[in-house]
């Protein structure tokens, strides 16, 4: 693919890195994990260097992983406040779905879905750190009730996000032309003009 | 163990039935409070068979030692001063497995066969399969596994499964120098724990029970009791054990739905890709995009 100059940049280097260290903490977790959700995922713990690697490996990802998002959420909260716009696209997002946009209400850099996945993660990933820790035996000992929460909150819950992350990579596959902003941090004019028209406009000044 | 290895009701971690075409008779082991005496003898049995020795610890002023159970302490004696009928009474209890028909920790293991219940009701743990992330403790009502320091692993009381397996009774059983700990079918225990109940009402222990808890489905070391309905008096036995609400949810069927809503979100995204096509910038946009720029450069 050839790059025009006039590509707008969309995410810097740091940021970019920033994100691809999460995703993969991410995907790592999500393997090694399930692999203790359900016998049907016990085979994955061969990624790991076998069982016992898996459960070495786990929570040491998850503190990195937990270290690095608090770094993203720095760096984006601001531009995830949710404003009366973003509450009417949500409103709209079966037309968005079926594939018919065009009538969507224009978006700044992110729009409704993104911001509350946004935000839906943050509070995930804090539940997923406390409660991780709370059932990490080989260093911890805390009350067996608190553990027991822990437990149910973390199964819980990494469900409900790998199911979310399943939808962030898909909506990124689907929408054309998404996926080179984590790439190479740059998208098309018409891109940002179809999909973020507000924020095309602020970064354009059209 | 390859012919025990006929008889496994559960494996954990396994969603298929276990090798089980044989079927030994349940057994079980009593434990008569009443006769025991603190000796202890039962505790270097355990220690001398499984060939596991804890650390020598220090007094601190109490006949509990080793103070818990650890990976090479599987049974310890635990001693309790309380006041009942306006007299002193020292009440010793021997902690160890429960041997649980429904076994918490069995359900909670992540590790095919690391835990297994045999047919004859003992509950084993396979130090082999272990990987050390102590489910087990967290399922476990009575708070009896323990995970060792030395190599993560898991441990526990195993009834002497091995030689169980070749028609021996435990270690302890064997040394105990009162009789108060016998071995048989769990039928007979429950018989003779019978008699031994109505012996001690009769001796004005009016509350003298079996405490074979039912909420773990029995247990496959049960206690003669002089006072059943208070077992809290016996250094904090549960008078109700059960598997945690929040373990059965942990570990219920949520577990399988959600990895049924996994797989639809997954395949959903799939077909929704294949049934509406990809969002594409569309054709008008990008050809505005371009008018704009030939506009600029026809103005330069
Ligand atoms: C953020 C820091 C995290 C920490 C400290 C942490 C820690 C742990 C620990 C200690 C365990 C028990 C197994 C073991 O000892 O390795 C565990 C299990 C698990 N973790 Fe994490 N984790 C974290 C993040 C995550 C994330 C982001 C996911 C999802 C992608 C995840 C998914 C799971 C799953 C599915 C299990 C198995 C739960 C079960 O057995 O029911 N974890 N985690
Ligand atoms: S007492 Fe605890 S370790 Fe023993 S079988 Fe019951 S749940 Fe498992």
């Amino acid at each position: 693919m050839i790059r025009d100059p006039k590509d707008l940049k969309r995410y810097t280097a740091s940021e970019r890195a920033n994100h691809w260290v999460v995703g993969m903490c991410f995907i790592l977790l999500a393997l090694s994990g399930l692999a203790f959700f359900h016998p049907a995922f016990f085979p994955l713990t061969q990624f790991f260097g076998g069982p016992v690697w898996a459960r070495i490996l786990h929570p040491f990802i998850g503190i990195l992983m937990a270290v690095s998002f608090v770094s993203i959420f720095l760096r984006f909260r601001k531009l995830n406040l949710m404003t009366a716009t973003d509450v009417e696209w949500l409103k709209r997002s079966r037309e968005m779905v079926t594939g018919d946009d065009h009538n969507m209400p224009e978006q700044g850099k992110y729009n409704g879905g993104q911001k509350m996945l946004f935000w839906v993660l943050a509070i995930g990933m804090l539940l997923m750190t406390v409660s991780g820790i709370l059932i990490w035996r080989a260093y911890f000992h805390f009350d067996i009730t608190l553990v027991r929460l822990g437990a149910v909150v973390h199964a819980g819950m990494a469900a409900v996000m790998i199911a979310l992350i399943f939808v962030h990579v898909y909506a990124a596959i689907w929408v054309k032309g998404t996926i080179r902003a984590m790439w190479y941090g740059t998208v098309t004019r018409a891109w940002a003009k179809q999909h973020h028209r507000a924020w095309y406009r602020q970064v354009t000044g059209k | 163990m390859p012919l025990q290895s006929l008889d496994i009701l559960r494996r954990s971690a396994t969603t298929t039935p276990s090798t089980q075409v044989r079927a030994p008779v349940e057994v079980a082991k009593l434990i008569d409070v009443t006769t025991c005496i603190g000796c202890k003898a039962c505790q270097v049995a355990c220690s001398e068979w499984n060939d596991i020795r804890e650390e020598v610890g220090e007094c601190v002023g109490v006949y509990d030692n080793p103070r818990d159970l650890s990976a090479n302490a599987w049974t310890v004696m635990r001693f309790n001063e309380t006041e009942e009928n306006g007299k002193l009474e020292w009440l010793i209890r021997k902690d160890g497995c429960m041997h649980c028909a429904d076994p918490g920790c069995l359900k909670s293991c992540p590790s095919p066969g690391a835990i297994i219940q045999y047919k004859n009701g003992i509950v084993d743990f396979n130090e082999e399969n272990c990987i050390g992330c102590g489910y087990c403790v967290t399922g476990c009502p009575f708070n009896v596994p323990r995970i060792s320091k030395q190599d993560n692993k898991a441990y526990k009381c195993s009834l002497c499964s091995d030689r169980v397996a070749v028609g021996q009774e435990p270690a302890c059983v064997k040394t105990c120098p009162t009789g108060a700990i016998q071995f048989g079918s769990k039928e007979d225990m429950k018989e003779v724990a019978a008699g031994r109940v109505a012996e001690l009402k009769t001796r004005g222990y009016d509350q003298a029970g079996l405490y074979d808890p039912q909420g773990v489905g029995g247990t496959h070391v049960m206690y003669v009791l002089h006072h059943a309905d208070k077992p809290g008096l016996y250094s904090g036995l549960p008078a109700n054990p059960t598997i945690s609400p929040l373990v059965s949810l942990w570990k219920g069927v949520a577990k399988p739905l959600a990895t049924l809503v996994l797989a639809g979100v997954a395949l959903g995204s799939l077909f929704h890709y294949v049934t509406t096509g990809p969002n594409e910038v569309a054709k008008e946009i990008e050809d505005e995009i371009e008018a704009e720029d030939r506009e600029k450069e026809d103005a330069q």
